[in-house]
């Protein structure tokens, strides 16, 4: 027990951020089970997070009712920014989404409202581990059992082959405003948790760079399955952590080998690492077959 | 009215001009064929009766609704399902996964009581499982159930899809080339599930090169050329037309320019 | 007023470079239809190994120059046969090479931070002769005068060799109809590698252009032209070289007239990239693009 809270006190911000980023890849996910890719995500918790932080900053609203409305915030950005933007297609949708979370970051910068380039600062810090991992199993949950109803299907059918998604029955406009708007929403979750850790938010924390880590994060660990985007999250958070401890303290070899096990998964095992457990259970069912 | 009409319809691209006024009508009940060269504009009709291209005018109505006015979504809503020439299945799932994935009118799959884990939800899992499986037995797929689609044989494919297509519960199931690339006898199995889904009520309309599939499946036909119908008739009827002669000799013989 | 004239002038210099890298970013599209996400980091890697020629082996600029230039596309070379040749025959080649370049720009940052340290650095005095004109009260020196002569003359070049030369109508061949191109003989991987050692040779050139222009280097630097970059190439049309130096001079106008007309840099990017959004919903083609965005 004891040394279980030395390690906390030593890891707890790490524990924090894995579960905190692996919301985020989650929220990223439910684009990309439908074969949309947003870079938008980074966004949208800017938003959640800026909308909560300053709810509670400025107008005294307890702790859930500035989560509520940070995750309302980012789900209405989220339904109007969609609507025009997903007609696009591929590499095209993911920079209108791009061109968008600059524009929010910013407008982070420029507004007084969300303080400038100095960021919101003094938000009250009520986000505890407890509370981040059990949205992200409520949410792990959520997006588990979404796969499985009439929407997922939908999703999934859609990524394989729009056109023929659309001939079986699948509202495929509608079905993508949906998920972008779910992903908005979980993003907004996220980023309002994350408003209540830090003190401090800047608009450095949603650049465009932290969206790609969530892309990262996905396909590292994989985006076919619910656990994946959280291994991927997990896996890459813990990552830094682990090679100092193993010795390794040069930035520029942590950073190649970020790198590289992006690169080796993407040449090598398309479906992420979730897919080594994967495919173990369905060769064990052949087997049994 | 469950009979499937098709009132001038026309639809050019661009300057190309690919179905010009072309009318006919689907008994229900029937197995009707529709047949002509290559370029004849077939597909270009069976996608704007699913919806997926919209008519350059002219109108198309079946059980009330006119389809023309209908998003691909809505047109397989009301019971009409098609296949494609192409085969589109998908790729990344198994047999049967692509069979529930046809599911999506006729399945509820609520998210909420998925939520809770009620039994409901189970038990509409199990019930739709069972279905798909029905199905994939149906078009002799029951030993393939955990394949991936793209591991199938291409006469395996247009059956598989054949079954994603029933699995719309359709009155009305279009067919584009149906068993092109086929072997004989497994266009025989084919034709004898046809005849047995019409026996059921269901009404088919088929596009296929194969002449005696045609012929002896079919209880109309409609011959298209260059995008206009030459005739509609019983295949007796069809097969004594002059225009119709010509038109094949036409490819045979001295093609079109 | 003078000052105005002052502002376009330097926006002419700096979107002379956005025009370069731009170039080669929107070239490798034109052929392979991918994204190539680590054409920022050879952009930086060439500025820094021209400075280390400079500084370290005490190469003249001139030689330095294109040695420089043809070390960026030996790691053009590098970075098709790693991350887009293995994908090619991917049915989702597009998403997995835009994945694997994106793994390939951390390798080559990690490899920038590693040999040259995290610090800013630049070129030694000396490296390019101080000499500036004043005229009708507009102050030009001979460095941006060179860096717009550089980057015009390897645009032309270019240009000419796409449009004029075997080598450049294969390039457009393959752009156009990869199994076609096949057909009527053409070498498909030499001419993609080829392409990828073109365009990132031009990457590097802009690099070291910029790394003299603002006569700072950083191994991140490639971050802040990346989204512009993008920007540049859809404003002109994917796939576009002419988009792609028009796009890049827009660009570079677009930014020092912002910065003149509100008076802050602050809202320099943001009226970019909410042009760039609003392009994308209007004519996401771009202004002289063919490309495919939206599938029937």
């Amino acid at each position: 027990m004891e040394h279980l809270l030395q390690f906390y006190a030593i890891y707890g911000s790490v524990i924090n951020f894995i579960g905190i980023n692996a919301l985020l890849a989650l929220s990223l996910n439910v684009t990309l089970s439908a074969g949309m890719l947003s870079l938008g995500n980074a966004a949208f918790a800017a938003v959640g997070g800026y909308t909560a932080g300053i709810l509670s900053l400025r107008f005294g609203f307890p702790y859930v009712a500035s989560l509520a409305g940070g995750t309302c915030a980012a789900g209405l950005v989220g339904l109007v920014i969609g609507l025009p933007v997903l007609r696009l297609k591929g590499v095209f949708l993911a920079m209108a989404t791009l061109a968008f979370g600059e524009v929010v970051r910013l407008a982070a910068v420029n507004l007084d409202v969300t303080g400038g380039a100095e960021g919101l600062t003094g938000i009250p810090n009520v986000t505890t581990t407890w509370m981040i991992y059990l949205v992200l199993a409520a949410a792990a949950y959520f997006i588990a059992m979404l796969r499985r109803s009439r929407l997922g299907w939908g999703l999934v059918s859609m990524r394989e082959d729009e056109t023929a998604a659309s001939s079986l029955g699948i509202p495929v406009t509608y079905y993508k405003a949906v998920a972008f708007v779910i992903g908005a929403m979980l993003a907004g979750l996220a980023g309002g948790m994350y408003a209540h850790l830090n003190y401090l938010i800047t608009p450095r924390d949603y650049g465009f760079f932290i969206a790609v880590d969530l892309l990262i994060y996905n396909i590292v660990g994989g985006t076919n399955i619910w656990y994946g985007p959280i291994l991927g999250a997990a896996l890459l958070t813990a990552l830094p952590e682990v090679l100092r401890g193993a010795g390794v303290t040069a930035g520029p070899i942590r950073m190649g080998i970020n790198g590289l096990i992006l690169l080796l998964v993407i040449l090598f095992l398309p479906n992420g690492l979730a897919s080594l457990f994967a495919r173990r259970r369905s060769s064990a069912v052949k087997a049994g077959a | 009215m469950n009979r499937l009409l098709v009132e001038n319809v026309s639809r050019h691209f661009g300057g190309v001009q690919a179905l010009e006024d072309v009318s006919f009508i689907v008994e229900p009940g029937t197995i009707h064929g529709l047949i002509g060269p290559n370029g004849a504009g077939k597909t270009t009709l069976i996608n704007i009766l699913s919806g997926l291209l919209s008519p350059s005018s002219g109108r198309m109505n079946y059980r009330n609704h006119d389809l023309h006015r209908l998003a691909a979504h809505q047109v397989a809503a009301i019971g009409i399902a098609r296949t494609f020439q192409n085969i589109r299945l998908f790729p990344h799932m198994s047999c049967l996964e692509n069979v529930q994935a046809g599911q999506h009118v006729t399945s509820r799959r609520s998210l909420l009581p998925r939520l809770f884990h009620l039994p409901s939800a189970r038990r509409e899992d199990r019930d739709l499982c069972e279905r798909a499986m029905a199905m994939l037995a149906r078009v002799g797929l029951d030993d393939k159930v955990s394949y991936q689609s793209r591991n199938l044989s291409y006469g395996e494919r247009r059956r598989l899809e054949i079954a994603r297509a029933l699995s719309l519960n359709p009155s009305l199931l279009l067919l584009d080339e149906p068993v092109a690339g086929m072997r004989q006898g497994e266009a025989m199995v084919v034709a004898d599930l046809l005849r047995s889904l019409c026996r059921e009520g269901m009404t088919i309309l088929l596009i296929e090169h194969n002449m005696s599939f045609v012929m002896s499946l079919c209880s109309r036909i409609t011959v298209l050329d260059f995008g206009r119908v030459l005739t509609t008739g019983t295949p007796a009827e069809v097969r004594a037309c002059r225009e119709v002669i010509e038109a094949y000799l036409g490819t045979t013989g001295e093609p079109h320019a | 007023m003078d000052l105005l004239l002052q502002q376009l002038i330097n926006g002419l210099f700096i979107g002379s470079v956005y025009g370069l890298f731009a170039v080669g970013y929107t070239l490798v599209f034109g052929v392979l239809d991918m994204l190539n996400l680590a054409h920022a980091a050879i952009f930086t890697l060439g500025g820094l190994i021209a400075l280390w020629l400079v500084e370290t082996a005490g190469v003249s600029l001139w030689l330095a120059f294109p040695m420089a230039c043809v070390a960026a596309g030996l790691l053009g070379l590098l970075l098709n046969q790693v991350a887009f040749a293995p994908l090619r025959k991917r049915s989702d080649s597009q998403f997995s090479g835009l994945i694997s370049s994106i793994a390939m720009a951390i390798i080559f940052e990690a490899a920038a931070l590693g040999l040259f340290g995290a610090r800013s650095v630049r070129f030694p005095v000396g490296t390019v002769p101080t000499h500036t004109w004043q005229i009708a009260g507009i102050t030009i020196t001979l460095l941006q005068v060179g860096i717009v002569c550089v980057a015009a003359s390897l645009m032309v070049i270019l240009t000419l060799f796409i449009g004029r030369t075997r080598t450049g109508k294969a390039i457009r061949a393959v752009g156009e109809n990869e199994r076609a191109a096949t057909l009527l003989g053409i070498n498909v991987n030499g001419i993609i590698a080829f392409t990828f050692f073109v365009s990132s040779a031009l990457g590097g050139a802009a690099g070291i252009l910029f790394g003299l222009y603002f006569n700072n280097l950083t191994p991140d630097m490639g971050r802040s032209i990346e989204l512009k970059g993008l920007a540049v190439i859809i404003l002109g049309g994917m796939g576009s070289i002419p988009g792609a130096i028009l796009g890049g001079l827009a660009f570079g106008l677009s930014e020092v007239l912002t910065v003149a007309i509100t008076g802050t840099s602050n809202l320099r990017d943001a009226v970019a990239f909410a042009v760039l959004f609003a392009i994308l919903l209007i004519r996401p083609s771009g202004l002289l693009g063919r490309g495919k965005t939206r599938e029937a």
